[in-house]
């Protein structure tokens, strides 16, 4: 039976996953649309800083992550200053460290999205008196939702699976930090391998399942 | 030269035309026109492709932001860079139809008709049954646009540009994505289009039978440059400019039916200088109608020929005779003979090199033109 601990454990993960992926959609969009059109030399040097965490060891991440928010660290002072407090070994922290881990599995399949879309469909709107914002509601976002729903599924499903950088910046607090990926490691280090089990294979069902959706959805259905 | 001059002939009172200066840089492409255009019909922009002719449509339309220069609309300004002035597409009363349909895929015909419908002021709301009838379309309105036919799809387009009630119409080849078979079905709506919509009409293409089919007015671009702006009539039958070269060289005269005989089956249509007599017409008296004759199917003669089977003799002066060095030349007739106030309409004949010197022939000469064919454009 699983202990109370990792109930604990499984409802903190799906929060986390949940916030995060939420503050990565609304953060992500903007990026990816600016990614997908823009034709700045900047393009090249935001679009690497982006993918980033895709090959960084998280420990690598985290680290920096732990030096930045820390009591010395430039953002560490800043949210002193705010009155908010320390952001390391927080839940708060936490959603920091797993928006910028997961943005480039959020802002890549954005951004084919929205290039796929092309400049046609915009210019089509706006000769049918559609300002920018409108079409970018009523044309793009309709035309790239299956964009989206991928991009919400693997944001989702990677801040599930992460643990370096938890493990870095937010260390094993119950019901603050400690996540599904980090109760399992501490179940192992205590050699209490039944409950590591549960946890494990309920995460090998939960990530097969997500990418069982995601790779059986038939893309090209509109309505 | 003579360009310069057309564009005098061509220039309608000032507030009720489309005043476009354009200059605009692509890498290996430079567009730089000055055109004054009519504030209605149609008007074509022709030319073969890089002449500029949709880049020039899409920088009307406000779509190429890099473009520098003025344009206003019937004495609306829409743009004027130097006063650091741009009105967005989306604010101008357009309508745009592109090459391809390009439909919204994820909205049924119905609601890409009211897409654009829905965001302009209640006032000036054109029925959207009218816009539906007018291009054929009602039984297709609950259908996804992969569903269309490619003739289809273009008509849906050309009905969501005109739900807008547009002050200017842009059409972009509509027809060049389509084969023959669905460009004629596509035509006929086009020409409904001219003669019941009182709006400008800017129609770019390549093709010279479109144009003759649907221009009031050409813009010959080349390279970027204006070559030639006037009516069509007159443009079409220069000798000098490449649409009279084309093998089907034709004139294409705008003409009013004024009698039906019930015994022959002919109907007269007065054209300007002239009148014609064709089989086959069932339009009725005082209807508008456009006739094509082709330059092959002309013949010169000295004198009035009495005993010709032929039906449409008309006196005519010869203005002008193509300088060729092949077996045949183009002659451009001018109808209604020496009276040189009366209005007249252009005429190419195609006639052998070998008569043109046995006749002696030369401009200003008096003649007869034998118009063996007379071809209704309906």
């Amino acid at each position: 039976m699983p202990a109370q601990v990792d109930f604990a454990a499984a409802r903190l993960t799906l929060e986390l996953a949940t916030i995060t992926t939420l503050v990565l959609l609304v953060v992500g969009t903007p990026i990816a649309w600016w990614l997908a059109r823009t034709r700045s030399r900047w393009k090249g040097i935001v679009g690497a800083v982006v993918a980033l965490p895709l090959v960084l060891p998280p420990s690598v991440l985290g680290f920096y992550l732990l030096v930045t928010m820390g009591p010395n660290g430039p953002v560490g002072q800043l949210t002193q200053w705010l009155g908010i407090g320390l952001l390391p070994f927080t839940f708060a922290g936490l959603v920091v460290g797993s928006v910028l881990y997961s943005m480039p599995f959020v802002v890549q399949p954005l951004q084919n999205a929205f290039e796929a879309i092309g400049e046609r469909p915009l210019e089509v709107a706006a000769t049918l008196r559609a300002s920018p914002w409108d079409s970018f509601f009523t044309v793009v976002v309709p035309l790239a939702r299956p964009g989206f729903v991928t991009a919400a599924i693997l944001g989702f499903a990677h801040t599930v699976g992460e643990f370096g950088v938890v493990l870095m910046i937010g260390g094993n607090i119950p019901e603050q930090t400690r996540v599904v990926s980090v109760a399992i490691y501490d179940h192992v280090e205590a050699l209490e391998y039944a409950e590591a089990h549960v946890l494990a294979a309920a995460m090998l069902i939960f990530s097969f399942l997500v990418l069982l959706t995601l790779y059986s959805r038939n893309t090209r259905v509109w309505r | 030269m003579s360009a310069v001059l057309e564009r005098e002939a061509a220039l309608p009172a000032a507030d009720q035309s489309i005043q476009a200066r354009f200059r605009v840089k692509w890498p290996g492409f430079v567009l730089g026109v000055d055109l004054a255009l009519p504030g209605r019909g149609v008007t074509a922009l022709f030319g073969h492709s890089g002449s500029g002719k949709t880049s020039l449509l899409r920088c009307i339309a406000g779509l190429e932001r890099r473009s520098q220069g003025l344009l206003s609309f019937k004495g609306e300004i829409w743009q004027d860079s130097a006063r650091g002035l741009f009105m967005p597409t989306h604010r101008r009363p357009l309508g745009y139809v592109f090459q391809e349909a390009s439909l919204f895929p994820h909205l049924s015909v119905r609601r890409n008709l009211d897409y654009g419908r829905r965001r302009v002021d209640s006032a000036h709301k054109v029925s959207l049954e009218q816009a539906v009838d007018l291009l054929g379309i009602g039984h297709l309105l609950e259908r996804m646009p992969e569903r269309l036919s490619g003739g289809e799809r273009q008509r849906v387009a050309i009905a969501r540009a005109l739900a807008t009630s547009p002050r200017l119409l842009l059409m972009d080849e509509p027809l060049a994505a389509l084969d023959l078979k669905r460009k004629g079905e596509i035509l006929p709506f086009l020409e409904r289009l001219h003669d019941e919509l009182a709006i400008p009409i800017l129609y770019v293409s390549h093709s010279p039978e479109e144009v003759a089919r649907l221009a009031d007015h050409i813009v010959l671009l080349e390279g970027g440059r204006v070559r030639a702006v006037g009516p069509a009539n007159q443009i079409l039958s220069r000798l000098d400019l490449p649409l009279s070269r084309e093998s089907e060289a034709s004139c294409f005269i705008d003409g009013i039916v004024r009698a039906h005989d019930p015994v022959y089956q002919l109907s007269r249509i007065e054209i300007p200088g002239a009148r014609l007599a064709v089989t086959g017409l069932s339009r009725s008296v005082g209807a508008r109608v456009r006739v094509c004759i082709h330059a092959r199917d002309v013949s010169i003669a000295l004198d009035e020929p009495g005993t010709s089977s032929i039906v449409n003799i008309l006196p005519a002066r010869i203005l002008e005779i193509q300088e060729a060095e092949g077996p045949q030349v183009l002659v451009k007739l001018g109808t209604g003979g020496a009276d040189g106030d009366r209005p007249q309409t252009a005429l190419l004949a195609r006639i052998t090199r070998l008569s043109r010197d046995r006749l002696r022939l030369h401009p200003g000469q008096e003649v007869f033109a034998q118009v063996k064919a007379v071809a209704l454009m309906e």
